[in-house]
């Protein structure tokens, strides 16, 4: 037997010592309804392009790229990576498309990470995009009849009844997700990068917006953008080299349960609550509340910023819907949550989770402009997609990992 | 016993099971998790492992073939993930999915993977379907479909003098011969070559359209030796993507399959067995050229993609076969290699190696 395969089962997972992986840049696009400006290439490339300016890297210095999207139903371009690679620098390197619905956007940064993690390579580019007005979002995601119900077009349909199921369990007033979407709006004014930027939002025009899918009203909903988000991940010796501090990956993980089956937990799913638990083990968190500075949460619709802070450990049971409406979840509170403006602001959806990501790595590397959150030491970033059964988070800090 | 060359990967990776689906040309009666789910079974059984068990799960599939977004959302309930299971998925060939489950393994993160891929193209078109990833804006609305851009290769490379007709035959006559001894094949023995599809290309030149599934269990070390009598070690593995654009290729070379060889460590010794993903015959020729396969070399004794190419689970199969190989004690030192996007423009190598008795 040879030495390599004696280290290598030596111990526990993890005992082989993974490379710390640090976030050395950061680019969006100004997320807009449309881009008519511009290709899906050209989109994607001005993300690349001013993640690799904020790391003050060249193309050549990326040693793999890895891309992820929502369905390629979105833009109507079957496996876009192919097409995208000249636009992406990838030519004559590794790409890899990722693709796990909502989510998408997290488990692409962490299958980038992993990468360097298990220094397979020691810089890669990592990038999600969506844009949306090359085709129409709502009918790429209803599928046809007769496979499913007739009645649930688009994401709305599916998520009210759940988010009903919460206040019932929990008896939470009536206002609390327009709490949610009026925090988030005014939140997106300090994001030069955020969608909608609605300068009059008021919370009796959130309130007074049209029901959509009850209890979810038109303001408390997400937008649909184009837009892209990339980022530059590499080892410690890349980390040595940025001209700005680097954010350092404490912890990462990805969980997944079935759609539709007897038991399951819409209101706050399994996977959630493993994933969750996952990222604070390996990030030596034991009371989230109170070690994590801020959180990048996806929010798509307003209600779930109180069910997730249940699903994630930042509220007991029955208690999420009380700290945000005690305003801890404010860009100023306690435990800010998506001082970006959040999804609920902007959401090009195959984007959405790496913006989160890149989001909690801004605000620890304390570059987030006007929506920083002063001293912000460890964020959360957090996505979930498809039924609410597809989880991925990463857990950023400005200090390298320890462990 | 000796173990495989020292891979300089934190952690020696094997293949330790692989199953697959019969390939047909059409499964109506079948949902995709009905396809799917024996598959998982019959490759879990071979291990003794269950689901929960199984450190990360990882799939490839598209969503165009399916014919509707989020396809891979009901595979995964064939998986049957509860408890909630470590799990991602690529909208690519499955074997791209292994290559994440195995980087997944060398993070430590994960003792044990379970890599799945499917494709039906039966509902549709697949040539059309096909034309759907190419540039949308300048290429896709002429819907070139696949059959004709890989006639263009194969005219380049007859162009060039690398081969003729009657050379692409006798690919298409050994593949189709060699299905004869594979269960699960589409096409199985002697077939005829057939009319021109385009030219240069006749019906045995080009791949069945049909359906299918293929899964792999991957384990790290010396549990990769408890679960399986003679693991396929994958000692190096790489994939490459080319420019999109065929115009700014040479079409009859393939320096993507060459650099993932090269990072693969396939040119460091010889190996006995190919299994490569050529849905054309014509392809072949490229990929023998590029990856410097003598004659001595035993390629795709599985039949190939010209007897049965599931779109999204070629590939895996490719890897899936050439470690079947080794555990058989058919092979100790093999290729695998898998393609996407038109006329291979996107290639991945692996070389895998059994231990030395």
């Amino acid at each position: 037997m040879s030495t390599s395969v004696t280290s290598a089962t030596s111990g526990s997972p993890g005992a082989t010592g993974k490379e710390p992986v640090a976030v050395v840049g950061i680019g969006q696009t100004k997320h807009v309804a449309a881009r008519h400006d511009v290709s899906i290439a050209g989109l994607v490339r001005e993300a690349a392009t001013r993640a690799l300016a904020d790391a003050e890297l060249t193309w050549a210095d990326i040693d793999a790229v890895v891309i992820g999207k929502a369905p390629d139903f979105f833009e109507g371009v079957m496996m876009p990576e192919l097409y995208l690679a000249d636009a992406l620098g990838a030519v004559g390197k590794p790409m890899l498309r990722v693709h796990t619905a909502g989510s998408v956007g997290g488990s692409t940064a962490l299958v980038a990470a992993g990468l360097v993690a298990a220094r397979v390579h020691r810089t890669v580019l990592t990038l999600a995009f969506e844009k949306q007005s090359e085709s129409n979002a709502m009918w790429g995601l209803s599928l046809p009849v007769p496979f499913q119900q007739p009645l649930l077009a688009g994401a709305g349909g599916f998520f009210a009844p759940h988010v009903r199921a919460y206040m019932r369990r929990t008896g939470a007033p009536d206002g609390v997700g327009s709490l949610v979407a009026y925090k988030d709006r005014r939140n997106a004014l300090k994001n030069p990068y955020a969608h909608l930027h609605e300068h009059d939002i008021t919370l009796e025009k959130v309130q007074a917006s049209p029901m959509l899918w009850d209890p979810i009203r038109y303001s408390e909903t997400c937008p649909s953008s184009d837009g892209a988000c990339a980022m530059v991940l590499t080892d410690r010796a890349g980390a040595a080299r940025s001209p700005l501090p680097p954010a350092w990956v404490h912890g990462g993980a990805m969980r997944s349960e079935p759609t539709l089956f007897a038991g399951k937990d819409f209101v706050s799913p399994q996977a959630g609550k493993d994933c969750a638990a996952d990222v604070y083990r390996q990030a030596g968190i034991t009371d989230p509340r109170r070690e994590i500075d801020a959180v990048e949460m996806y929010v798509p619709f307003s209600w779930y910023e109180p069910m997730w802070l249940e699903n994630l450990g930042f509220a007991e049971e029955g208690g999420g819907w009380k700290l945000t409406e005690a305003g801890v979840t404010e860009i100023d509170g306690d435990l800010p949550v998506n001082p970006s403006g959040g999804v609920l602001s902007t959401n090009p959806i195959g984007a959405s989770g790496m913006i989160r990501f890149a989001e909690a790595a801004l605000q620890v590397r304390g570059g987030a402009g006007e929506h920083q959150v002063p001293g912000a030491r460890r964020a959360l970033g957090h996505a979930y997609g498809g039924g609410a059964q597809f989880f991925a988070m990463w857990l950023v800090g400005a200090q390298e990992p320890t462990t | 016993m000796t173990g495989p060359r020292t891979t300089g990967y934190a952690r020696d990776v094997a293949v330790v099971a692989f199953a697959q689906s019969d390939h047909l040309r059409r499964t109506d009666e079948l949902s995709e998790v009905e396809m799917v789910m024996p598959v998982l079974h019959e490759v879990l059984a071979a291990t003794g492992l269950k689901a929960g068990e199984i450190g990360f799960t990882c799939s490839g599939s598209s969503d165009y073939l399916a014919g509707r977004a989020f396809s891979f959302t009901m595979t995964l309930d064939g998986v049957g993930a509860w408890p909630p299971i470590s799990e991602s998925h690529v909208e690519m060939d499955g074997a791209w999915a292994l290559y994440e489950a195995w980087v997944k393994i060398q993070t430590g993160d994960a003792d044990t993977a379970l890599v799945y891929a499917y494709g039906k193209s039966s509902p549709g078109s697949v040539r059309d379907v096909l034309t759907r990833q190419l540039d949308p804006y300048y290429l896709a609305p002429l819907w070139p479909d696949s059959v004709a851009l890989a006639a263009l290769q194969a005219q380049a490379l007859i162009d060039a003098g690398e081969t003729d007709e009657p050379g692409l035959a006798a690919i298409a006559a050994r593949s189709r011969a060699d299905a004869g001894a594979n269960p699960h094949a589409q096409l199985r023995g002697a077939v005829p070559h057939g009319d021109y599809q385009v030219r240069p290309l006749r019906t045995g030149d080009c791949p069945p359209v049909g359906d299918g599934v293929a899964a792999v269990v991957l384990a790290a070390g010396d549990l990769a030796r408890q679960l399986c009598r003679r693991p396929a070690w994958i000692t190096g593995i790489d994939h490459r993507i080319e420019a999109h654009g065929l115009g700014l290729r040479d079409l009859t070379d393939s320096p993507s399959t060459r650099t993932a060889a090269e990072h693969a460590g396939l040119f460091d010794a010889p190996v006995d067995t190919a299994e490569l993903h050529a849905p054309f015959s014509s392809q072949e020729v490229v990929l023998r050229t590029a990856l410097r396969l003598g004659d001595g070399v035993t390629i795709n004794p599985s039949g190939g993609a010209l007897a049965a190419n599931p779109m999204m689970a070629a590939g895996l199969i490719r890897i899936g076969e050439a470690a079947a190989r080794i555990h058989r004690g058919a092979s100790d030192r093999a290729v695998a290699h898998a393609t996407s996007g038109p006329c291979l423009q996107q290639n991945l190598v692996a070389v895998l190696e059994g231990d030395r008795a």
